[in-house]
């Protein structure tokens, strides 16, 4: 095992076989004086497919080479540009229009509050652009197996020493001529160098079909991976042990039980407190009247009985009965409960109106416990009789 | 110089291009052959460190973050404090490698690229606190703003919310300045690698770098557009960080000071850092002569300035507790120096604004021994700080019913250590794998490097 990795290691050291096909002719120089004067006499000579290889960016090695300015300042600025235009639209959906907050009484765009992300956002972009676009878009690298590379020339310009190629893609190339030329400038070393064997057609990688698509087999795997990963971590309840106890909760199955419950069933005809069946629904006047009223007609239960009619009756028979609903005609007004014949009615009868409603009325079982709705009575009883007091009522 | 000359040699660089060679060597020399003992001493060390630390999240992601000191008036503790002191240790760095660079100063170039590793790893160190400080760090995600299935947003006008921007920023430009100036020196270490792993790992991380001047003159741009990016950001970014205390109410933290001061106080800490680390470094890879003892010196003036910056700010802040009339301002800073945690204070003063003041001297600025010995000093002052604004405010605020006290658990302590070991880790890998000087910045910097006689009107 060792061995065969050591043998790749040997392998991949090795130089690959080179093609009689030629790349370039290349020659060192030993100054930075000498290199300046080299590129100056290369551009002087008409060569465009040439360049200079240095260990360090050389002073003055632009102007040498007539090279113009670059443009990626330009191009820094826009995505600078870019990057707070998009912090600013980010911000203002998200605060100002998705998901309106109030934060301390300010606007939902809050300009001063939102600067520092509009200037991360500015560096960012237009730093990541900056490299990657000189990266991928001037320079064309990953170019990882260019011909120079492991070359002897490659060698010294990458360390001590500067070096010219001239590329056999120049219109004006021809082996023996640019030898002897770069030879004329000061040269040393002259070497030419041939493509590596497997390798004719200089390519850039990144556009590679196989390189794309492992690339989109990779986003592809870790969007699934990554949304698989999340949607587990969001579920994952961080300190369970308050909501995991041992204990019985009422809808699991338990193993205690014959019938595998853990919330038995009450025992059969049990009435819950409260929910005592009433069993006059739909029965005529004459029979409900034979309901009689359990709560004592005492100070407590009428000043009970007010507070409830006020609240749930008042609203549509009026604060004394007499049917003049505050609803504005949203509602049909009742009739008053001053009637005679409401007031012949048994206990029974109105108490029955309130359980089971009547007509139009609604039902009020739910919103008024049995013994308010008795108390609502004799407070009814109370208004009656104060409406139709008699002389000798009065003190 | 009359002083010990070892240190002080500079290379032979004017006679001819050979010694450039003889920075290759030295330079690649830890990348090329087999780590010493003491590297291995040093990595165990770290790595233990680490480990304890490890053990300590651990506990700290299984039980909660009850397992820290943290309480209910002092809800802000060793997170916190770390996650200041390493974010502000990276601060030096990019002052190096930006600030510096933008001021022309070519002595940085033989302490950039330590101190931008140094920045990334500070900074990761440091992100790792407030993840944790969240207490469910497996739900990370939320503070991004990503759309979600609760149709919520993150709040833009929290502070909190605007160091995940800052810091993440930081981070990522941090790293890809560091990165592109690698390229080249990976490029180089391709031509140079012997065996055949080495040389392929290289030619992928060099990306085929040819330095052909057609890509020198793109990337030079791009540093220094990089370089001109950078310079506002690291003077944001403790500017926000110093806004998660100066935007609340807490007296002692709600002063206007507070961005440059901490602005000041990172780069001195960082300063700290990156002398202490370089100290070693050039002594147990034999490049004092390359890491001269100019660079110290000059380091240490550094120190001397904005160690007195640091200690302008605290005078002005006992100054503008007094002069606001604020009785709660006033007594919070009477707390602070003679409270229970004046001793905390007393340790920050002496160490950031007393014992720096011992490089105005030029025969301590050029002494080894006595600078290694006072940036240690600054690196615990500057940990002492963090200390002092965070829990002295936190301790005793408005409602003296609410008082109480901040005593940091064995997890705490064990997570700074852990820190520290993950530092170290990173840092001792780096050396033994890059190259810890750019090299094609130094070469371009030695006399005779540049052309005698080009027109000035073609200089850009
Ligand atoms: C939403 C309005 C509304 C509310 C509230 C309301 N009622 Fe009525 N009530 C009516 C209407 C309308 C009628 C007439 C029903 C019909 O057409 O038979 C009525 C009829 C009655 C009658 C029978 C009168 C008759 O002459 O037949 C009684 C008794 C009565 N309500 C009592 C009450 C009591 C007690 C309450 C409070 C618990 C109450 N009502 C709450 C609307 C209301």
């Amino acid at each position: 095992m060792l061995k065969k990795i050591l043998k790749l290691d040997e392998d991949l050291a090795k130089d690959g076989p080179r093609s009689s096909k030629v790349h370039s002719v290349a020659a060192l120089f030993d100054t930075p004086d000498e290199i300046i004067h080299a590129a100056a006499e290369t551009s002087n000579a008409g060569y465009d497919k040439y360049d200079v290889y240095t260990p360090y960016p050389v002073h003055g090695m632009d102007a040498a080479m007539r090279m113009k300015e670059t443009v990626i300042g330009k191009f820094a600025f826009l995505a600078g540009f870019t990057g707070v235009s998009l912090a600013v639209a980010m911000i203002g959906y998200m605060s100002g229009f998705d998901y309106k907050n109030i934060i301390g009484g300010k606007p939902f765009f809050n300009l001063p509050a939102s600067i520092p992300i509009m200037f991360e956002l500015t560096v960012l972009i237009s730093g990541l652009f900056c490299v990657f676009g000189m990266l991928l878009l001037w320079n064309k690298l990953p170019q990882i197996s260019n011909p120079l590379h492991d070359t002897n020339f490659m060698k010294y310009t990458s360390s001590t020493r500067f070096g010219v190629a001239i590329e056999a893609s120049d219109a004006q190339f021809d082996v023996d001529k640019v030898k002897s030329f770069l030879a004329g400038v000061g040269g040393k070393d002259i070497e030419v160098v041939y493509y590596p064997e497997e390798n004719i057609v200089p390519q850039t990688p990144i556009f590679n079909r196989q390189f794309i698509y492992t690339l989109i087999l990779v986003a592809i795997v870790t969007a699934l991976g990554t949304y698989g990963a999340i949607g587990k971590l969001v579920n994952i309840l961080p300190f369970d042990w308050m909501h995991n106890q041992f204990k019985v909760n009422p809808q699991n199955t338990s193993t205690l039980f014959k019938d595998g419950r853990s919330m038995q069933r009450p025992v059969d005809g049990t009435v819950a407190r409260g929910y005592m069946p009433y069993e006059y629904t739909g029965m005529p006047d004459s029979l409900v009247k034979l309901l009689s009223n359990p709560v004592p007609m005492d100070e407590k239960s009428i000043t009970r009985g007010k507070k409830q009619y006020n609240t749930y009756c008042s609203p549509c028979h009026g604060y004394f009965g007499a049917g003049d609903s505050r609803l504005n005609g949203q509602f049909p007004n009742p009739p008053t409960l001053h009637s005679k014949k409401v007031r012949e009615w048994a206990d029974g009868n109105i108490y029955n109106v309130m359980t089971n409603g009547q007509n139009t009325m609604p039902s009020y079982a739910k919103q008024i416990s049995r013994d308010d709705r008795w108390a609502i009575v004799n407070y009814i009883r109370v208004l009656q009789r104060a409406e139709n007091a008699k002389d000798t009522d009065l003190p | 110089m009359a002083f010990d000359s070892t240190y002080t040699r500079e290379l032979p660089l004017v006679d001819s291009r050979s010694s450039f060679a003889e920075i290759d060597d030295t330079v690649l020399a830890p990348t090329e052959r087999k780590p010493s003992k003491k590297w291995f001493v040093a990595f165990l060390m770290a790595n233990t460190a680490l480990l304890i630390g490890a053990i300590c999240v651990g506990y700290t992601l299984y039980y909660g973050i009850g397992m820290w000191g943290n309480n209910n008036p002092v809800g802000w503790g060793f997170d916190i404090i770390n996650f200041v002191f390493w974010i502000g240790i990276g601060h030096a760095g990019t002052l190096i490698s930006a600030i510096l660079f933008l001021f022309r100063q070519k002595w940085r170039t033989a302490i950039a690229r330590f101190a931008e590793a140094m920045t990334i790893f500070a900074v990761m160190t440091a992100g790792i606190f407030p993840i944790l400080h969240t207490g469910r760090p497996w739900l990370a995600g939320y503070l991004l703003p990503y759309p979600n299935q609760n149709a919520l947003w993150v709040n833009f006008t929290s502070p909190l919310l605007w160091d995940v921007f800052a810091v993440s920023t930081y981070l990522t430009i941090s790293f890809v300045f560091w990165g592109i100036g690698l390229i080249p020196d990976i490029a180089l270490m391709r031509a140079r690698a012997v065996s055949g792993i080495k040389k392929s790992i290289y030619a992928i991380l060099s990306l085929g770098w040819k330095g052909s001047n057609r890509d020198w003159q793109n990337y030079e741009r791009v540093y220094l557009i990089l370089a001109g990016l950078s310079t506002p950001l690291v003077l944001s970014v403790h500017t926000i960080v110093s806004f998660d205390f100066a935007v609340s109410v807490i007296p002692g933290w709600h002063t206007t000071i507070f961005p440059p001061y901490f602005v000041a106080g990172a780069i001195f800490s960082g300063f700290g850092m990156v002398s202490t680390c370089l100290i070693i470094l050039r002594k147990v890879y034999d490049m004092e002569n390359i890491i001269t003892l100019n660079h110290i010196e000059k380091m240490n003036k550094i120190l001397l300035a904005t160690g007195t910056m640091v200690g302008y700010a605290y005078g002005m802040e006992f100054f503008i507790a007094w002069y606001s009339g604020n009785p709660f301002e006033s007594f919070v800073f009477i707390n602070r120096a003679f409270g229970p945690y004046a001793w905390a204070y007393w340790i920050m003063i002496a160490c950031n604004v007393g014992f720096p003041q011992l490089f105005w001297f030029k025969k301590i600025r050029r002494n080894i021994g006595i600078t290694f010995v006072l940036v240690l000093l600054v690196n615990v002052g500057m940990w002492f700080e963090r200390f002092v604004i965070i829990v002295t405010s936190l301790h005793r605020d408005f409602l003296p019913a609410s008082w109480g006290m901040y005593i940091p658990t064995m997890y705490d302590l064990g997570i700074l250590l852990g820190s520290f070991g993950l530092f170290f880790t990173l840092l001792l890998l780096f050396v033994k794998v890059m190259p810890s000087v750019s090299l094609a910045e130094i070469k371009a910097v030695v006399p005779g490097a540049q052309p005698t006689h080009h027109h000035h009107s073609e200089e850009h």
